[in-house]
């Protein structure tokens, strides 16, 4: 599963299990992100025994992008039996921020800050 | 008459450094100058961090200046988004952000129109903003977020903003008369800065 724009892309391995999201998500409202949504909704409803999650290359991400990352990491969390990975970048700053309010929604959440 | 909520400076000072952009929202659909938010706002990032003053070799230095930037890009583009949002497509007044510089602080200043109508429920938002910890609004609302299916908005701008990067926040509501339909908007955000 890919969804490719100009500005960003967001790419789901099935074999890795892995959501990689690149470019900067600044994206107007849920509507605009609904794409995304359902993306990642499939993603847990396959539920593989854990799901990566990889945002080091994602530059920017607006409040209504917050909210949507924040709600599939409770949709995993609700699930009770996906381990999930979140890897992050040390250079880009709000990522640091927001991968602790993750942690703190699913505090079995593995953080990997690179 | 004019109404103020949280922190908010009237009659700031002149300062030494500061810059405005301005538009007219009535030339472009909303949709189609929703990207020249983010490039507005990584502008204005890019241009204050000039004044962010670097030793070549300090690499804690190099690292509060990308901090200092990320964050001005995140608040200016937030409060552009809710700008854009917010103000009356009808509305013939500018919007604009301002953004001042002082020794340890700065100032984003949003001006926008807002229909009067809306107004109600804006200040009840604010209210409930500015009389709560942050950090358990945030928590409880994206915890909220997730159980809404078709929630269009998020309702965590002004909340990152606080949480997030500590910022101070305040509203000036400026409203003409009774009869009028439209009323201004200025959103203060200011901003500590560590160096």
């Amino acid at each position: 599963m890919k969804i490719q724009q100009e500005d960003y892309s967001i790419v789901y391995d099935a074999v890795a299990t892995t959501v990689v999201c690149q470019g900067s998500l600044r994206l107007n409202g849920t509507a605009e992100y609904s794409p995304i949504i359902d993306l990642l909704n499939d993603v847990v409803e396959q539920e593989p025994s854990h799901i990566i999650l990889n945002l080091r290359e994602l530059k920017f991400l607006n409040s209504t992008g917050i909210s949507m990352l924040s709600k599939f990491v409770i949709n995993v969390r609700n699930r009770k039996n996906i381990q999930m990975i979140v890897i992050g970048s040390q250079e880009i700053s709000w990522q640091s921020k927001f991968l602790k309010n993750l942690q703190r929604l699913m505090p079995s959440l593995q953080l990997k800050l690179t | 008459m004019n109404i103020i909520f949280g922190d908010f400076i009237e009659n700031l000072p002149p300062s030494q450094e500061y810059l405005i952009i301005s538009f007219s929202p009535t030339s472009v659909p909303l949709q189609k100058r929703w990207r020249n938010n983010g490039l507005s706002a990584d502008f204005l990032a890019d241009y204050l961090s000039t004044f962010f003053l670097c030793d070549d070799e300090e690499h804690v230095c190099k690292a509060k200046q990308a901090e200092f930037k990320s964050a001005i890009s995140y608040i200016a583009n937030e409060l552009l988004e809710n700008g854009m949002k917010y103000s009356k497509d009808t509305s013939t007044s500018t919007i604009s952000i301002q953004l001042h510089l002082e020794r340890d602080n700065i100032i984003f200043e949003m001006t926008n129109s807002i229909n009067t109508k809306a107004i109600k429920r804006f200040q009840a938002y604010i209210k409930e903003l500015i009389n709560s910890d942050p950090y358990e609004f945030y928590m409880r609302q994206l915890e909220q977020n997730a159980t809404q299916k078709n929630s269009t908005k998020s309702g965590l701008g002004f909340l990152t903003m606080m949480n997030d990067y500590g910022a101070k926040l305040g509203w000036k509501f400026e409203t003409s008369g009774q009869e009028s339909k439209e009323s201004a908007v200025t959103t203060m955000v200011q901003l500590r800065i560590d160096s």
